[in-house]
């Protein structure tokens, strides 16, 4: 790989950026959807050879990432995934983004329609802190992992692991792996060994990786 | 064969030729329209140029000048394509003007376009008055200028013309093909039809097909140039008359297009210009109707007005989408060259959301795209100007594309 990059990031790759490059096939196409300042694409790139693409809303973001050698454009994963063909890539990733979008369901629809694969990872809203927050002060909960106030989140969509899964049922999706992180970014258990509502309660963020199921679109 | 000027062209590295005293700027502005003072390339009657209207065009010339070195592999070459009253003078004091060439601020050693990695060529577009073949040029069928003789040309033409240009330097593939506004078309243009001759494309502050809005503001400056009676059908070269006025209303028209209402503001206000009060009357009261007054004067010294009429028309006809049956998206089916885009905020003559069908078009098509809208309140202009964004930009694009073309960083001065 000839692209190596001077300004790279010089912090420590994210867990869940970890996972989800563990699992992308190394030469892939890769579109990540709400790239942010690029850090998993370059990641990918760096690590996995990959045909690395990134969309992001905000402008300075978007300058960043290009001004960094990433293929990234403006645009905004509820308007702009529809321009994408049908498997257009090997896996259309929307990394911590699903809760901001405006139909969470149609972008995940289209996520899945462009990728062969979808990779999402989003902050579970049924963490037991948050439970706890909310029980006790009977108000929005505001944590270390969902610092915003409820009038100016940028988060429309929380939802927790379970209603995901509901999601992911909703639109023929199937889940080929899911993987949540505790507040220290540990991996918890597979499904087999701990149920949906454990992962639902402990798991502080989590990474679903999807496909279609073939039979039906 | 293709036969180089011999006198005048002068080898890349040579220092840039001074600027002519002010009282001989009109005479050169015909000088340069028939013999230029950059390099040029003449291509015989029997190698006539195909045009889109059905008819050809030949012997003809493209004046053209080049800065950077040509490396052993001919893999380091970027062309940039020029806007409407651009010219070949991209990076050198133009011969005319005295001014800094145009896209100074992008083009040059350590630049975002580095003149030190890179070999940068720019054209005199087909139709143009800067000693490419164009309306002011003599017809070797009438001895005397064309004038309204010359074909009606489009912009693909002019990359048609560019096209034979590159292939009398012995390059098989462009790294790069760069430019803004109608340089941008061009841009597209080359990555539709000749996309195995780039690597990568860069058009900026540009549009796939020319809006109802862009098409009316044109006519009104081609009726300006028309209602001037010193045109005289386009015949005003053989009667040696200029029409001055139409030309400069028709400039001062486009003029307003290439700013935004913020930077006329910031600039001018409502200040009055080399007076206390209104004096009643018609005359420039206001900064900004001295400083386009100004502008329209003294493009006239520089431009033809023939050329103006033929080059709008170009920019008129263009319709990337057009050429393949209304659907963009097929215009770059299967293209292996990187493009990136770009727009600026306050443009309201190619808006971000022109540049934008362009992004979503390549999308279609998964090509490799990146696409940054820069907030400037410099309107259309701003891809000329000092905007730290948009170098940002270019050179993080070329820097990563260049890399995996295997093209050598320029080497460090220190």
């Amino acid at each position: 790989m000839l692209a190596r990059h001077e300004d790279r990031t010089t912090a420590p790759p994210r867990v869940d950026h970890l996972l989800i490059a563990g699992l992308v096939k190394p030469g892939a196409r890769v579109l990540d959807v709400g790239c942010g300042d690029g850090a998993l694409l370059q990641l990918l790139a760096d690590r996995k050879d990959v045909d690395a693409r990134g969309v992001e809303i905000d402008r300075d973001r978007v300058n960043a990432c290009v001004a960094r050698g990433l293929s990234v454009i403006q645009g905004d994963a509820d308007q702009d995934l529809d321009a994408y063909p049908d498997d257009a890539f090997d896996y259309a990733i929307l990394s911590l983004t699903i809760q901001a979008t405006r139909n969470p369901k149609k972008v995940l629809s289209n996520l899945l329609r462009i990728g062969r694969h979808a990779i999402v990872s989003f902050p579970n809203f049924g963490h037991w802190k948050v439970r706890a927050k909310f029980f006790a002060s009977g108000r929005m909960p505001v944590t270390e992992h969902l610092p915003d106030t409820w009038y100016d989140t940028p988060n429309a969509h929380l939802c927790t692991i379970k209603d995901f899964a509901d999601l992911c049922r909703l639109v023929d999706a199937k889940v080929e792996r899911a993987v949540a992180f505790n507040t220290s970014g540990q991996q918890l258990g597979t499904w087999v060994r701990l149920p949906l509502t454990i992962h639902n309660l402990l798991g502080e963020k989590a990474v679903f990786l999807l496909s279609r199921n073939s039979a039906r679109r | 064969m293709a036969s180089e000027s011999t006198e005048l062209s002068r080898s890349a590295t040579s220092p840039p030729p001074t600027a002519p005293s002010p009282e001989t700027v009109k005479r050169t502005a015909l000088e340069e329209a028939l013999s230029p003072a950059s390099l040029s390339v003449t291509f015989p009657a029997s190698e006539p140029l195909e045009l889109d209207c059905g008819k050809s065009i030949g012997p003809f010339t493209v004046a053209y000048d080049t800065a950077g070195t040509l490396n052993a592999a001919k893999s380091n070459a970027i062309l940039v394509c020029h806007a409407l009253t651009g010219d070949q003078y991209f990076a050198r004091i133009h011969p005319v003007t005295g001014k800094p060439g145009w896209w100074e601020t992008m083009v040059g050693p350590g630049k975002p376009i580095d003149t030190d990695r890179f070999f940068v060529i720019c054209a005199n577009i087909l139709g143009g008055c800067m000693g490419s073949t164009g309306p002011v040029s003599i017809n070797p069928a009438t001895g005397t200028h064309y004038g309204l003789d010359f074909p009606v040309i489009t912009i693909r033409d002019m990359v048609r013309a560019q096209v034979r240009l590159i292939d009398h330097l012995g390059i098989d593939q462009l790294f790069a093909v760069a430019g803004g506004s109608m340089g941008g078309m061009q841009v597209l243009e080359w990555a539709a039809h000749f996309g195995d001759r780039l690597h990568c494309a860069i058009p900026i502050a540009t549009a796939a097909w020319h809006s109802a809005q862009n098409i009316a503001f044109h006519e009104v400056g081609r009726q300006a140039v028309m209602a001037d009676p010193e045109w005289t059908e386009g015949r005003y070269l053989f009667k040696e008359r200029v029409p001055r006025r139409g030309l400069a209303v028709a400039r001062m028209a486009a003029h307003i297009t290439y700013l935004s209402e913020a930077a006329l503001h910031a600039k001018f206000g409502r200040n009055l210009q080399d007076r206390d009060a209104r004096t009643f009357s018609f005359n420039a009261d206001f900064q900004v109707e001295s400083y386009l007054r100004h502008q329209g004067s003294t493009f006239v010294d520089r431009f033809d007005a023939n050329s103006y009429l033929y080059i709008t028309r170009a920019m008129d006809y263009f319709d990337l989408a057009g050429e393949f049956d209304g659907v963009l998206a097929n215009a770059f089916r299967g293209t292996k060259v990187r493009f990136c885009v770009v727009s600026f905020t306050s443009d309201w003559l190619y808006p971000t959301h022109e540049n934008r069908k362009i992004v979503q078009a390549l999308n279609a098509v998964a090509a490799n795209v990146s696409f940054v809208e820069i907030e400037s309140d410099k309107g259309h202009d701003a891809f000329l100007l000092d905007e730290p964004v948009l170098f940002k930009t270019v050179t993080g694009f070329i820097n990563s594309a260049a890399a995996r073309h295997g093209i050598a960083p320029a080497r460090s001065a220190a």
